[in-house]
């Protein structure tokens, strides 16, 4: 990614003016029709304000989301089963640390901090994903995570390769091709323990019935109800709705289901045979709006462990820096 | 809020022969520490063979609006490509 300040020079002369008034028809005329052309913003580029407010807001919150998202699952990496699921849930756990600092990187070339915004999640003032702030009960959750949550996070993530600002849509290059694998080894855990005893069998009924309604709400409120959507596709930075994907992951994932011989926790679902979708019963969004409120049953540990694992590390973070202030130092006349 | 951790930019040359390519960029106190995280963050699936972080501070970029006087001129200069000369057929490839 790219720096914001690499070329504040340049922008000196305009010193003194409030950015807002260079937001002048012309200038967001312009941008538009690059948007339009398929054009790539880059993070120097003319933007109007609210572009980049929402794309720092929707980055980071992503970003947050893969930090977060480490939590749930590094509670099973000391447990796991065997070596090689321990080695597999690992490198995932890792992955997902790796996606929070590639989007972080992403959101910083608009102009926000790194710690600003880091402090806005620790504070409580950011949001992130919903699904996080359930909790991983039992072994099976790993499949149920990998195989749902990782399947409709790539869901959503693949059209956001085209996003129309350059820095975001390259950070969701690399996390999509990395993040296959996360699924594969997801589906991989439900299949052994589908296959295995019917303990294990119960086990990994129970994790998909937990999981697959908080995942479906992974894709946001309805169309009808969702602030965010148009202005947001008229910049090109949805290419689809929170319908549209919600329909195409329950398409993708329901036969996967039934080749694990589990079945859907839902009675209204059946399959339409003139349109070719899966049609779902009606989702319990009084239940999203609690948890994104701060409600949900593990908000309050999830922010815990995080500020936790930051003020641990505080004193590491000081240490370095002061050892790099002293090495920078010019040598002082040695005495 | 803690005090900013400086800022690096990331290369990797992925096989030997070609040239390192810009991936990212990541935060790290001193060069070393931004050499050890570039390789956890950029390099887990073997990209990499080499790698160069430089400080972002260090980098000088071009304005991208003064993109078309910086970058124009080169186009209306065909005859810098060999297609712009004409060579008779008889003669053979050149």
């Amino acid at each position: 990614m790219y720096t914001q300040a690499l070329n504040q020079a340049g922008n000196d002369s305009q010193a003194g003016n409030d950015p807002r008034s260079l937001e002048d028809a012309a200038e967001a005329a312009r941008f538009q029709a690059r948007v339009d052309a398929e054009e790539r913003i880059e993070p120097n580029d003319w933007m109007p304000e609210a572009y980049r407010r929402t794309l720092t807001r929707q980055i980071s919150q992503h970003a947050h989301s893969e930090i977060v998202g480490m939590l749930p699952e590094g509670n099973w990496i000391t447990r796991a089963p065997s070596l090689r699921r321990k080695a597999a849930l690992l490198a995932k756990v890792q992955d997902e640390c790796g996606h929070g600092l590639y989007l972080y990187a992403a959101a910083e070339t608009l102009g926000t901090s790194r710690e600003e915004l880091v402090d806005q999640l620790l504070s409580g003032k950011a949001k992130y994903s919903s699904i996080f702030n359930y909790p991983t009960l039992t072994w099976a959750d790993m499949g149920a995570i990998g195989w749902l949550v990782d399947g409709a996070a790539i869901m959503n993530q693949i059209p956001l390769c085209r996003c129309s600002y350059g820095p975001y849509a390259r950070a969701m290059i690399r996390v999509c091709k990395e993040e296959s694998f996360h699924q594969r080894q997801g589906y991989e855990i439900m299949l052994t323990l589908a296959r295995g005893s019917a303990e294990q069998k119960a086990m990994a009924q129970d994790a998909l019935n937990r999981w697959w309604w908080p995942c479906l709400m992974m894709f946001g409120p309805p169309d009808t109800a969702s602030q965010h959507g148009d202005q947001s596709t008229r910049w090109k930075i949805k290419r689809f709705s929170n319908d549209e994907l919600r329909q195409k992951f329950v398409d993708a994932t329901v036969p996967q289901a039934h080749f694990l011989d589990l079945t859907l926790p839902d009675s209204d679902l059946a399959f339409d045979e003139e349109s070719g979708h899966w049609r779902f019963g009606a989702i319990d969004w009084e239940e999203f709006r609690q948890v994104l409120a701060g409600n949900g049953p593990c908000n309050r540990d999830r922010l815990a462990a995080r500020r936790n694992a930051h003020e641990d590390g505080a004193w590491v973070r000081e240490a370095a820096l002061a050892y790099a202030a002293k090495q920078n130092k010019p040598a002082q006349a040695a005495e | 809020m803690q005090a900013a951790m400086p800022l690096w930019e990331v290369f990797i040359r992925s096989r030997n022969g070609l040239a390192h390519k810009h991936v990212g960029s990541l935060h790290a106190a001193d060069a070393t520490l931004a050499l050890q995280a570039a390789r956890d963050l950029y390099t887990r699936r073997g990209e990499g063979q080499s790698i160069w972080v430089v400080p972002s501070a260090a980098i000088t970029a071009s304005d991208p609006a003064e993109k078309d006087m910086m970058f124009e001129p080169t186009a209306s200069k065909i005859y810098r490509h060999p297609t712009f000369y004409e060579v008779p057929d008889d003669v053979g490839h050149m």
